[in-house]
Formats: C-alpha cells, structure tokens, sequence
C-alpha cells in the first residue's frame, strides 16, 4: 500500500517529474551505451592474435631486490643498454627449456652494452635459488615481491621475455619459451635501434 | 530426420514464445484472465517442445548420424556413449540446446507454481520471461544452426574436443552452471515486472527469494565443479586461473550473493529497495555478459567457442537488458525511497550495507580486470594482459574485510547495538581468533597467514556463537532435549541457520584456499625407469610406463611410487598418464591425486605426467604436495547445503513457543 503512495507522490508531488525523470534516465542510459560501445569495439578481433612485438611503449620502471638478498636492481641505472627482462618461476617446465637459449645469448651479449634481468614470479626464494645454482648463468636475478612488475608488465604467466631498447620503449615481446634464434634477432634489432637513435 | 524434428520443433516454440509475450500483455492490460491463463500453459508446450528438440540431437548423436553437421563434428562412431551424451553441450551450437531446455523449463516451472495463486506482476513477468527465451530461441535458428546437415554425409565424424572427453566431471560442470544462470531469469522477469507495473512493494523478492537462492546454490556447485575439473584434468595443480571466462561466471555469482544478503535488509527495515532491483538487474545482464564473452570470441580463454556471428546478437540483447532494467529503475526512482535509513554502523543493517558495497567492489576488480584489455585497446590500441597476480592482490584485502564483517554481522542486532551487549558477545570469537593467530604465529606462518587464519577464526566462532544462542534459547523455552532444541530452531528459522551454515562453508573453503596458497608447492623431476628422485619431503621412483590402446585414445600411463623421504615409507601410487586423441596432435594429460585426508595432515599428492621418452625409459613430471585444496570441495558442499536449508519453505508456526533471543523472521513494518 506504501508503494502506491509512493507512487503518488512521485508522480503528483514533484514539480516536474518528467524533466527528473529525463535526468534519471540520462544517468542510466550513458554509461550503458558507453558499456556497450567499450564491448562492440572488441567484436571484430582476434583473441588469439599476439601483442604487436613492435608497438613500442615504455618499459615500466622497476626497483627490485636481488635474489637472496643484495642489492636493488633499478630500470633506471640500465637505461642506455639493451635489456632483455625475463620472467621465470622455478616450476615452470617451458622456463627450463628455455634457459639453454638464454645462457648462449646471455654468453653473445654480456660485452656489448646488453643486460639480462630475470624477474622471478610467484615463486619462493628458496626453490628460485635451487633452481639458479642448477640451471647456471650469472645474469642478475631479482624477487619480484607481490608481482607488482609482472602486473606492470602484463605478465600473463611464464616464461615471458621482454626486449627493451636503450631508449627505454620494450621493442619485442615473447610469450611462452624463446628461442635462441629469436633471441639474437630481437637483441640485435634493438641494438640497431640503439645505435641510430 | 532429426535435423527435421529439432529445427521443427525449435520453429514452432519460437512462434509460441512469441505468442506468450503478446498473450501475457495483452491479458494483463485488458485483465482477461483466460488469455492469461492461455499465455501461462503455453510454457508447457514450449518446454516440450525444447525437450523434442533435444532429444533429437541425442537421437542423432547416439545414432550417429553424421548427417547433422553437429554430430559429424563433435562425436564420432569410436566416442564411448558417456561421451557421446555430453557431447551435447560439448560445443556452442549444443550447449545452446541444452540452454533453452534449461530456460523452458524454468518458464514451465514458473508457470506451474503459479498455477493457482496468480500474483499481480505474473502476467508482465511471463512476458519477461517469454522474450529472454525467445532470444535465445531465435538464436539457433539461424544465427547459429545446430541441425545444420552435410551432404555428403561423412563415414565418420571428428569426435569431442579432446579436452571435454577427458573427464566425466564435464557430465555435472555445464548443466550446474546453466541451472545458475538461467535461473535468475526469474528474478530478473519478476523484478522488471514489478518496475513495469509499479506493484513496487516486497512482494516481487518474497515470490522470487526461493527461486534467487536455488540459482545462487547451482551456481555455486557449477563454479565449484569448473574449479574441480580444472584442478582434475588440467594437470597444473591449481583450480581457479582468473580466466576470463572463470572470471565472467563469477560476476553473477557475486552479485546475486549480495542480492540474497540485501533482500534482507528491505524485507526487514524497507531500505536499499533501488540498490536491490538494480543487484537483480546487474545479476542477469551479467549472465548475458558471461555468455556474450564466451561465446562472442571476445577475450581469448581455454573456454571461448568457435568464431561464430552471434556476438553482435548477445551484445544487442545485452544492451537491451541494461536499457530496459535499469531505465525502469531510474523511471520509477521516486517510488522506490527508503522507508527507513542506518542509524548507527553499529548495527546489522551496516553489517549488509558493508558486505553488498565490498562484494560489489569485489565485482568490479574482477570486471575491470576482466574487460581491461579491451578498454586497454580501444583507447590506446595497445594489446595488453591482465593476469592472476592482478586479481589476487585486489581481491584478497576486500575478501578478507569480508570475512570479518560475517563474523561481526549476525552478532549485531537490528537498528543499534549496545556497545556492552556487543563487546560481551565478540569475548568468545576474539579470544577464538587470538587463539588461532598464536597457533599460526608457532606453526611458523607469516603475518598475513596470521591474519587470515585468525579472521577465519573469528567469523567461525562468532557463526558458531550465534547458532548456538538460538539452540540454547529452545532449550530454555521448554524443548525436551538439546536435539530437540536443534531442530526446532533450525525450523523456525531456516533461513537464519542455513546463512549460517553457508557462512561456515565460506569459512571452510577459505581456509583452504589460503593454506594451499599459503604452503609451499613442489616442483618438477625428470626419472628413467626405476629411477628414484627427491620432491621436497617426498621421494619419487618411476616403476614403469605402459601403454595401451583404447578405443577413441591412446594412453600412456606412468606408475610412480611415493615415499617419505624421511623415514622412507611407502605412502602413494600414482599413476599420472598421457592420453593421445586422434584429432588432435598435443597430447593431454591426466593427472593423479592422492587426495588428503584427515588422517594423511589434508595434504593432496598431486602428479602430472609432462613428458616421455620415445622409447619409454624415462618421463618427466610435475609433483605438487597441495594441502587443503579438500577444505575448498567440503567448504564448497557446505554453502551448497546452507542456501538450500535457507531456501526450505518457513515453518516458524511449527516450533514451540516464541523465542526472543532469535530474530523472527516476520517482516516488522519500520516506517521512519
């Protein structure tokens, strides 16, 4: 019985209910057709199509303490050289295979102005550490504490490798294992790149 | 002749749903109680005849008649029958079958309860319900066509997905999941009915609180059995992948569990009635969003269907929901004023408010999580992706708030509290929680273990506390016996103690799904044959790999002997295996679960078969010591038990005398 008084009242007692009821309406109507807009942009793609490896955006800047402690690595005291993120677990059997591929590059480029950074994921220091001793290389390896870089990243799951140039801008991307061939093809672009600019 | 019957019989309930739109607004507006009546046993007819058009696809399927492209496409003459059954809503044309049966029949349902008793809104509501089902029928006949036939018919067809073949959980995870969508088409029918009408009162969430609850408790199992087959066929030892499809059916999830906490507060005080249509509304528009990004090849995901032309379909039908939904609400705004407002946070109306804000809050990291890539790529054209980190760092403090706030809430009475009364009732839960945390603190766990597990502590006691008050004030009142109590309490107040009950699942599950998270999980070995190699405190041997050739599969199995690697005794075999399906050239694995128990410290022995030597000398594999993922399945039954016991008919009329101490459920007229 209440509703129907407060049906009166609505529609009697305002002054001009329909002008109130354009705005309520305005209000509701936008944001769907916002909503919907957002979602009909997304139609006509291809899910499964990868990131675009040369759309080139800036690598966002990390601070991270060093595997077993140390100190800090920073994006910042890397910039002028080409860095090679990847991001890797211990029980991740794809980062096995392809940890040959990055040892070899790591070997090709360690002398000339290119640096590997292995972000840990969602893993713990001791595993991280077994896994190190047992794999071999001696790039820096860094924790990476509540994924905040993975999320910076948009790091989906691992491995993943990210080529940033000296500039800063990450120029290739990879999901799943590299290759060793894709390694120094991606190095060597953004070496080239580095050079010119 | 299948294809003929099921396009036949799809045609046909498409002209009659239309037909039952027109009736039931025609009669209502012109108050003919026969063609009401006529509109209402047209459901009958449309159910049946979604049911002919499903049977005929099992027809076929078990037929195999490969003359309907659908059967060609997902069975075959080698797919075990089992197999052949599920493969009807194995793919996107067949699942959509099984989604109108599944709609008629809640329209059959509807219509049948009301057979007699005829509310007001019944009439707009079936019209509601007549246009969602007539969308959907619309869309397997033509935009998707699952009697499609080939010519020439092919001797054999290509057989299910290897995926869906690979574990009868997949019989129980889609019909769950679909029984919880498509049921808060109901609410969503009665709520717009009542907008369209103006009958704004309670009577639309009293007539839909037991269909709301039903949905909500097979939404729940279908979720549960999504992260069950995931965590039983995937092979990478976690159940729950933020996904988005996982995600997408999660949204409806929780916002309808803020719906059956938010009902309460307007049947109670008269407040939150815009906030309640809108959850109604916000539930089923985002079963339709579910739907439109699995099915229209929008987010990439292991669920998503083929490519198929539905999606600008689902995302026009989607935008009509929010258009109409929440047009009326804001077209009927001044009709829906609160009768009464929170007067203090001490109070368990707040308690709601809290719970509906954060569970919303919850939906909305989810969603943006969700949707971001594409908003990501619509303004910046950047292809970026959002993964599990994201969600469970945003997620866990509000689920953690959450888990408090279902401690505090049932301790708080209506409109205030005393601050003494509510300070002698947190004694036991903060001393229950202080407790935990110094267990968890000498058990070595870290401080956000701590504060997990001593919340959870604390809403388990403060549940327990509550449920024990009303028991106590049975016995009080004259019950013969503490059993007696019980039960005349429970049913007084189903509702109450199956809330209750449920919160004790969420709290069961959560623990587990924090210890899981929490512990540490092992890691992966290579072994020749007879080989033994060290996993944490575990140590494996590989006995032997054998294959063997079944009909649709081949499969290479591995036994794998567990021992403790500290005394050295024997605990588990395992036998984790590769299974190789003609059509497809990835093999899929099976794993093996020991699964813990009580007795074995709640620990699963978790292994996957990675690889194996060509010649069979030796395999690698991954090995996970998962304790309390069990906790999250017993957690899981548990709620599924509470929404039911709270969705039992009222029988408070039935128990022995008043009781004071516990609410009764008789909704007071509070008018401020």
């Amino acid at each position: 019985m209440s509703d129907e008084l407060g049906e009166e009242r609505g529609t009697a007692g305002a002054p001009n209910p329909y002008s109130r009821r354009a705005v309520a309406l305005a209000v509701v109507l936008v944001p769907v057709l916002a909503f919907t807009l957002l979602l009909a942009s997304g139609l006509g793609r291809d899910p499964s199509e990868r990131p675009d490896p040369v759309a080139a955006t800036p690598a966002p800047a990390f601070s991270l303490p060093k595997l077993g402690g140390g100190e800090r690595i920073t994006s910042a005291s890397m910039r002028g050289q080409v860095v090679v993120v990847n991001f890797w677990a211990s029980w991740c059997i794809p980062c096995r295979q392809e940890h040959p591929a990055l040892l070899r590059a790591w070997e090709r480029y360690r002398e000339r102005g290119v640096v590997f950074v292995g972000v840990n994921f969602e893993d713990t220091e001791e595993a991280a550490l077994a896994y190190a001793e047992e794999q071999g290389g001696d790039w820096p390896l860094v924790t990476d504490p509540g994924s905040r870089t993975a999320i910076d990243f948009g790091v989906f799951g691992v491995p993943e490798t990210f080529v940033v140039a000296p500039d800063g801008t990450i120029v290739a991307k990879e999901i799943g294992a590299v290759s060793y061939e894709w390694l120094i093809t991606e190095i060597d672009s953004a070496l080239r790149r580095g050079g010119s600019a | 002749m299948s294809a003929f019957v099921g396009t036949a019989a799809l045609a046909i309930a498409l002209g009659l749903t239309v037909y039952g739109v027109v009736a039931s607004v025609a009669g209502a507006r012109s108050r003919n109680a026969a063609m009401v009546e006529s509109a209402r046993t047209t459901a009958y007819s449309v159910f049946a005849l979604a049911a002919a058009a499903n049977a005929a696809m099992f027809a076929a399927l078990l037929s195999d008649d490969f003359s309907v492209r659908y059967v060609a496409e997902n069975s075959s003459v080698a797919t075990p029958t089992f197999f052949k059954v599920l493969a009807l809503w194995s793919a996107d044309e067949g699942s959509l079958l099984l989604w109108n049966l599944v709609l008629t029949g809640f329209l059959a349902a509807v219509a049948f309860t009301f057979r007699a008793r005829r509310p007001e809104t019944f009439p707009w509501a079936m019209a509601a319900m007549y246009a969602v089902a007539a969308f959907y029928l619309l869309l397997v006949l033509g935009p998707t066509t699952p009697f499609a036939t080939l010519d020439p018919v092919p001797v054999d067809g290509r057989g299910p997905l290897p995926l869906l073949q690979n574990h009868p959980l997949m019989a129980a995870h889609p019909p769950f999941l679909y029984l919880g969508f498509i049921g808060f088409t109901v609410p969503f029918g009665f709520a717009v009915a009542a907008l369209a009408t103006g009958r704004l009162g309670d009577d639309w969430m009293r007539i839909t609180r037991r269909w709301t609850l039903l949905a909500w408790v097979f939404l729940t199992v279908g979720l549960l059995l999504g992260a069950l087959w995931s965590y039983g066929v995937l092979g990478w030892g976690g159940y729950w992948a933020w996904d988005p499809v996982e995600n997408v059916a999660l949204l409806p999830w929780l916002t309808a569990t803020a719906f059956v906490h938010s009902v309460i507060v307007q049947e109670r005080r008269g407040m939150l009635k815009v906030w309640n249509l809108a959850l109604v509304v916000a539930t089923f528009a985002l079963t339709v969003l579910a739907t439109f990004l699995t099915r229209g090849s929008i987010l990439a995901s292991v669920h998503t269907f083929a490519q198929s032309i539905v999606g600008p379909m689902y995302l026009g039908f989607l935008a009509l929901v929010l258009v109409v939904g929440f047009g009326l609400i804001a077209w009927r705004r001044d009709a829906l004023r609160p009768e009464a407002r929170v007067d203090t946070p001490l109070s368990r109306e707040a308690a709601f408010l809290g719970n509906n804000v954060l569970l919303v809050v919850v939906t909305l990291i989810v969603l943006v999580g969700t949707i971001y890539p594409l908003l990501a790529e619509a303004l910046t054209s950047d292809r970026v992706s959002v993964g599990a980190p994201y969600f469970n760092r945003n997620t866990a403090p509000v689920v953690l708030l959450l888990l408090f706030l279902m401690g505090i809430g049932p301790l708080l009475p209506w409109r205030a509290a005393s601050a003494a009364s509510l300070v002698r009732r947190l004694q036991g839960p903060a001393w229950t929680a202080a407790g935990a945390a110094v267990l968890v603190a000498v058990g070595g766990g870290g401080p956000t273990a701590i504060v997990v597990f001593s919340l959870a502590a604390f809403a388990a006691a403060a549940t327990t506390a509550e449920m024990i008050r009303g028991v106590r004030a049975q016995r009080r009142a004259g019950a013969s016996s503490w059993r007696v109590a019980a039960a005349g309490a429970v049913r007084r107040n189903a509702r109450l103690y199956g809330g209750m009950v449920a919160h004790l699942g969420v709290v069961v599950a959560l623990v587990g799904v924090s210890w899981a998270a929490f512990a540490d999980r092992s890691g992966e070995l290579g072994l020749a044959t007879g080989e033994r190699g060290r996993v944490g405190a575990y140590e494996l041997r590989l006995d032997s790999i054998e294959e063997r050739r079944e009909a649709h599969r081949r499969v290479i199995e591995s036994h794998v002997t567990v021992f403790d690697a500290e005394d050295g005794d024997e605990i588990a075999l395992l036998h984790p295996s590769l299974n190789l399906y003609p059509a497809s050239s990835e093999p899929i694995g099976t794993p093996s679960l020991r699964v813990g128990t009580p007795w074995n410290g709640l620990r699963d022995l978790y292994l996957s078969l990675v690889s194996v030597e060509a010649d069979g000398s030796a395999a690698s594999f991954r090995f996970y010591g998962n304790p309390g993922i069990g906790l999250l399945w017993a957690g899981g039954v548990v709620i599924a038990l509470g929404g039911l016991l709270a969705a039992l008919p009222g029988r408070r009329k039935a128990g022995p005398s008043a009781v004071p101490a516990v609410p009764s459920e008789r909704r007071e007229e509070v008018r401020v």
